[in-house]
């Protein structure tokens, strides 16, 4: 695996992400690469992230003199506020997730099987942190994007025939971005198709490294 | 009647007994109800089953309670940062029921307004669903999820007029919103006790009747988990 080409780096694979935002879309991002999709909304697309501690609107950091305990993000970081942002508790957040109110969720994973199934929240034999909102997210959200490497830091591949880990969600994921590739399908009954590929990476480069099954 | 108490002690006595079930607010330290958790830890209650989003950190927040071995079972959705928590969950000292953060949110809600149970489609297929009925309406399958009504809840809002009416601010509302619903005691600590009249009705979060008891729990100094900022461009 040594030789083995990088492809995108983590602030390309969220700008490929952010390719797929549609303007007047409601989108959460998960945390680490996901965050980074927030920095590349295409021009002229209005986006209004939602933060599933209970609100609407996310805004930037805030400056050193406006930082708010009560003003913070999923990942418990200090945010600002935006002037249509809109705040609510955490039963009126998860209704809107649960009940297909968001357009988009980005997340990563540990695991993605051929079938669309996903785990990104524990490994046997290791501390449990728990779900958070992960599994309300992947069942409610209308599309479930993946940003992931394509392999695990030591070289095991993560979109597999079955997924090893226990899941997350089953048959759930619509689009899977790595630094190698895009893979998407058009429902939930349908194979994930192979789309795109990073520069310098072919197909007999993905096809070494992904054991699931793929139309071309 | 009264509802206001001069402090958390005063206002939690008589509900307290060992073995009991608490509903408790907050997401992270974010609007948690810490003078409240401070006088649960003073009385020295045991046995407690909390239904919290997280458990604190250690020794700040319901991180206290598990350092005082008073909680026999957490029902939470996440619990990472906190060291203490993950000796007690290894040494099988601590019991923990991990449910997804929608699901926890809706169980109280549910509770709260005489629903003892849901479908929902999260954690359909996953671990979250072994044990429980599955149904299928209209060609998707949904899990059987109980509601949670608890023997007292502790919720941590902004501002309460006397008769307990309450206000949150920003995100600290959370899982304190739901919470206050879930019980027939929910003890709430504000920032603010203010007149009766001064909080437009239009503009009340939580109304007086589920708000039994209320303390100022001012002055506050709010802890934050991840202190991030960005730079002033320069002119």
């Amino acid at each position: 695996m040594t030789d083995a080409p990088k492809g995108w780096d983590r602030n390309q694979m969220a700008a490929r992400a952010a390719q797929e935002l549609q303007d007047g879309f409601y989108v959460n991002l998960g945390i680490g690469i996901p965050t980074l999709v927030a920095n590349h909304i295409p021009d002229g697309v209005e986006v209004t992230l939602q933060s599933e501690n209970g609100m609407l609107g996310i805004g930037p950091f805030p400056y050193d003199d406006q930082v708010d305990a009560d003003l913070i993000n999923a990942g418990k970081q200090t945010i600002s506020e935006l002037p249509q942002s809109a705040y609510f508790g955490s039963d009126q957040s998860f209704a809107m997730i649960r009940g297909g109110h968001i357009d988009l969720s980005v997340l990563g994973a540990m695991e993605i099987s051929e079938n669309g199934d996903i785990a990104n929240w524990m490994i046997p034999g290791k501390m449990i942190k728990g779900m958070g909102g992960a599994m309300d997210l992947v069942a409610g959200v209308k599309k479930i994007i993946v940003v992931m490497d394509h392999t695990s830091k030591s070289g095991e591949p993560k979109f597999i025939p079955e997924c090893t880990l226990p899941l997350t969600g089953a048959n759930s994921v619509d689009m899977i971005i790595t630094n190698l590739c895009v893979f998407q399908r058009i429902d939930h009954d349908s194979p994930f198709q192979l789309i795109e590929r990073a520069p310098d990476v072919s197909e007999a480069d993905i096809a070494a490294c992904t054991p699931a099954n793929y139309t071309t | 009647m009264k509802k206001t108490f001069t402090d958390a002690v005063a206002a939690l006595d008589g509900v307290l007994h060992d073995g009991m079930t608490i509903c408790c607010g907050g997401f992270g330290l974010s609007g948690m109800p810490e003078r409240l958790i401070d006088a649960i830890e003073a009385s020295g209650v045991k046995d407690l089953t909390i239904a919290s989003n997280n458990a604190g950190i250690d020794g700040v927040g319901l991180g206290k309670l598990l350092r005082s071995r008073q909680v026999k079972k957490m029902i939470s959705s996440y619990v990472g940062e906190n060291k203490e928590f993950e000796r007690q969950y290894l040494s099988g000292e601590l019991e923990v029921e991990f449910c997804p953060q929608g699901t926890l949110a809706e169980r109280c809600r549910a509770g709260g307004a005489g629903i003892p149970g849901f479908y929902t489609k999260t954690g359909v297929g996953t671990q979250v669903a072994d044990g429980k009925e599955t149904k299928n309406f209209d060609g998707e399958d949904y899990i059987l999820e109980r509601a949670i009504f608890a023997d007292l809840s502790i919720i941590k809002g902004w501002k309460a007029d006397e008769a307990g009416n309450l206000i949150f601010r920003k995100t600290a509302r959370n899982f304190n919103e739901p919470m206050a619903t879930s019980s027939y005691m929910t003890v709430a600590e504000v920032e603010e006790i203010v007149p009766v009249g001064s909080i437009d009705p239009d503009q009340i979060h939580i109304p007086s009747i589920y708000v039994k008891r209320l303390i100022c729990g001012a002055p506050y100094e709010k802890h934050i988990e991840f202190r991030m900022t960005r730079e002033r461009e320069s002119a």
